[in-house]
């Protein structure tokens, strides 16, 4: 070997021990003891740290969910809580990439639309034994999303969908908040002006949760079901009958324009400012209009069922969800957060700040007794069954874009309503 | 007579080292002093670069890898799914057109406003001002282009009322919803994000253009026409190259435009390669398909690349 190779193979020899030694480095992560050494039972006593990765202290009221936390590293001596928050976009990426490298924090907001995969990957906990394990009494849980009969997502709160419509435009058309399609339809053509849309459909590829939230819930709304044994149903007669409902609304001309492209805060706005007379919106959104618009008459109400419907009407709604992850080393001490933030007092205090609905059935939020608006939100909420069959499909972020191409080729004339659904069921099909 | 002979390496250990040890010593030192400079560059590139493409392409040769405890090796299935999946091919003809369209426009745009603020017709203050004005749109990130954009041409935007008002439209377009504009629109808004790049360039090269050049084309008899095409074209000639080879480049790897205007829509009118393979990962969590994708997107790359450093090589 000649020095020039063998100065080579030195450098290369070394450059590799610091490439080992830089991944190693960049490796640690999870839960950590006071001593700084990794998974460290507490059985000994020592500190555990749990980290509770969530995007839903940057839409609380600022040092509310660390009060929380404070609160409950109080009440259990031994355990503190390091929050790990970001917007919800970034949330989900940290906690996929978390799940793909078995570093996913102790405790993590969940989406329903997640779980499944999740599930599959072996990356979050069956909550069913942590309850077992801890005693817990399930009872006072709102609701649970399952998978294979065993718990893997608590909704922590919920925000129901409804039925946002601008009473002053209402009244100047000379109509009702309608409650039934026929007459949302009457309804939506009155008040549709130039300026003015009678209804909002936003269908963004992007985020394609206006599938779940505008389109299906109109199905839900009149007990219907896209689904059937757990399987894609979107071809059945409730969801024609709700798709074809809406491709008469686009051809009435009553939905705003550019639906292709708009995203949920498009469709906020759009209400806020008047430009559209009725929108499906989360309850989440009631304080937003309020501030940037203090002026605006709106109500709340069901959303419209099929005519002659007398059922239970089924809300849409969306969680903040709460799992422990599959790879942390204090499951127990995990669950007791769960336990914690599941407990009436804070369960019915986060529902408050967040102005959603608790997931602990007895817990009663202020917010609810204070304002009408969100009493009479209450009221249909529990006149109702909670409706939102995304939650626990395996992608069903993918499911619902997979069904926004096919509508979006429908409204555009390019297929017809049967055409859309059929591809729209095979696609499912492939997905599942 | 008795003579003791002592072997070099015992001569050695007694005194001064023999001056081939010191010289090959002296030798290595000096051949590895050029990589201890290079080394902190090295480690990085190794962890930064190189450890992830090998890991995608590794990824791209498994089948349900991240998401499955365990994966197995597919060989070339990923990329056969890849290649023969119809929504791929219309990602790489938006691609192509997208790319190609905001190069060409980049340029034509680019070199006419490099020639007006180049143009001793212009006073010094004025040339500021539109220079400022010009660079404008290179200043503002891609989020802010995007957010800007959404809001001039939405259906309630300025850009159809002024439409309305000149009576070029008779009613109101959905710039970003219809399948039809939904695609020059987005390449629209690229071309006016991008173009500055290509007049900063160009106008540091006309004003490196000697003036003789000039003047002994106008001693030749020519006009502004044949001046630009026979003096100041073949004179930018090796920056046009450049520009347009990095131009491609980076026009096909765009995706936060297109994410945060269309999501890759209506339908899949505006589906990229970049935004394809982005829902391929996050949206599907099919991370070996993904990963093939972006193989072969780095392949598409890599040509384009060797196009350049082939072109700078041939400059140089």
């Amino acid at each position: 070997m000649s020095n020039g190779a063998r100065a080579r193979k030195a450098f290369m020899a070394g450059a590799a021990g610091f490439a080992i030694f830089g991944l190693a480095a960049c490796s640690s992560g999870g839960t950590t003891t006071d001593d700084g050494s990794t998974g460290t039972d507490t059985g000994s006593g020592e500190e555990v740290t749990l980290e509770f990765a969530q995007w839903w202290e940057p839409e609380l009221p600022e040092g509310m969910l660390r009060g929380l936390m404070d609160q409950f590293e109080e009440e259990n001596p031994g355990i503190t809580v390091e929050l790990l928050s970001g917007p919800y976009a970034s949330t989900k990426e940290q906690v996929v990439a978390g799940a793909a490298s078995g570093t996913m924090s102790d405790v993590v907001g969940l989406d329903g639309a997640w779980v499944s995969d999740f599930v599959q990957q072996g990356a979050i906990s069956d909550l069913s034994a942590l309850m077992t394990e801890a005693g817990y009494d399930e009872s006072q849980l709102a609701s649970q999303v399952q998978l294979n009969g065993s718990t893997y997502m608590i909704p922590v709160v919920n925000f129901a969908y409804m039925l946002f419509s601008n009473q002053d435009l209402l009244d100047a058309a000379g109509v009702d908040v309608p409650t039934t399609r026929s007459e949302f339809e009457a309804a939506a053509k009155a008040v549709t002006t130039d300026d003015v849309s009678g209804w909002i459909l936003p269908l963004s590829l992007e985020a394609p949760n206006g599938i779940q939230n505008d389109v299906m819930s109109w199905v839900w709304a009149s007990g219907g079901s896209m689904l059937a044994d757990g399987q894609p149903d979107v071809t059945n007669d409730e969801v024609k009958s709700a798709v074809e409902f809406i491709a008469q609304l686009d051809a009435d001309g009553v939905i705003a324009p550019g639906a292709a492209t708009l995203k949920e805060q498009d469709k906020v706005e759009e209400f806020t400012n008047g430009r559209v007379a009725m929108m499906v919106s989360s309850l989440a959104h009631i304080n937003t209009i309020r501030e940037s618009n203090p002026d605006l008459n709106f109500t709340l109400s069901a959303l419209p069922a099929e005519d002659g419907y007398t059922g239970e009407r089924g809300t849409p709604y969306a969680s903040w969800g709460i799992g422990v992850a599959e790879n942390s080393e204090h499951k127990a001490e995990a669950f007791k957060l769960i336990e914690f933030l599941m407990s009436e007092a804070a369960n019915g205090e986060l529902a408050n700040a967040a102005n959603a609905f608790p997931g602990n059935s007895t817990a009663v939020p202020e917010f609810v007794e204070n304002d009408p608006m969100f009493q009479t939100a209450f009221d249909v909420w529990q006149a109702g069954y909670p409706a939102n069959e995304f939650v626990g499909l395996p992608v069903a972020e993918q499911l619902m874009r997979d069904f926004s191409e096919q509508f979006q080729s429908m409204l555009a004339g390019e297929i017809d309503v049967d055409t859309a659904l059929a591809n729209a069921q095979a696609a499912w099909e492939e997905e599942f | 007579m008795t003579t003791t002979l002592t072997p070099p390496e015992a001569r050695a250990g007694k005194g001064a080292e023999p001056p081939a040890a010191s010289t090959r010593r002296r030798d290595l030192l000096r051949r590895l002093g050029p990589f201890g400079f290079l080394s902190p560059t090295l480690v990085l590139l190794i962890i930064l670069m190189v450890t992830p493409i090998v890991m995608v392409i590794g990824y791209s040769l498994m089948d349900r890898v991240i998401t499955a405890p365990e994966s197995n090796f597919v060989g070339f299935e990923n990329y056969g799914e890849v290649l023969t999946d119809p929504v791929f091919m219309v990602a790489v003809r938006n691609t192509v057109f997208f790319a190609g369209a905001s190069v060409i426009a980049h340029f034509v745009i680019g070199m006419g406003f490099a020639l007006m603020l180049n143009s001793p017709m212009l006073g010094h203050r004025t040339k500021a001002i539109f220079r400022t004005v010009y660079i404008l749109p290179w200043l503002f990130t891609i989020a802010i282009v995007a957010v800007l954009w959404r809001m001039l041409l939405s259906p309630n935007g300025i850009v159809n009322y002024l439409t309305e008002t000149f009576g070029l439209s008779s009613g109101t377009v959905e710039w970003l919803s219809d399948p039809s504009l939904a695609l020059p629109a987005v390449t629209f808004i690229n071309i006016w994000s991008g173009y500055p790049f290509f007049m900063v360039s160009l106008l540091a090269g006309l004003q490196g253009i000697s003036k003789d050049l000039y003047e002994a084309a106008l001693i030749d008899r020519a006009g502004p026409v044949k001046q630009f095409f026979h003096v100041t074209i073949p004179q930018l000639k090796p920056i046009i190259i450049s520009m347009a080879l990095l131009d491609f480049i980076w026009t096909t790897q765009q995706f936060a435009l297109i994410w945060m205007t269309t999501g890759g829509g209506p339908i899949n009118r505006t589906e990229m390669l970049s935004t394809y393979t982005y829902k391929l990962a996050f949206a599907t969590y099919d991370f070996s398909v993904a990963s093939a994708a972006a193989v072969i997107v780095l392949v598409l790359s890599m040509i384009l690349a060797y196009l350049y450093v082939r072109h700078q090589k041939a400059r140089d």
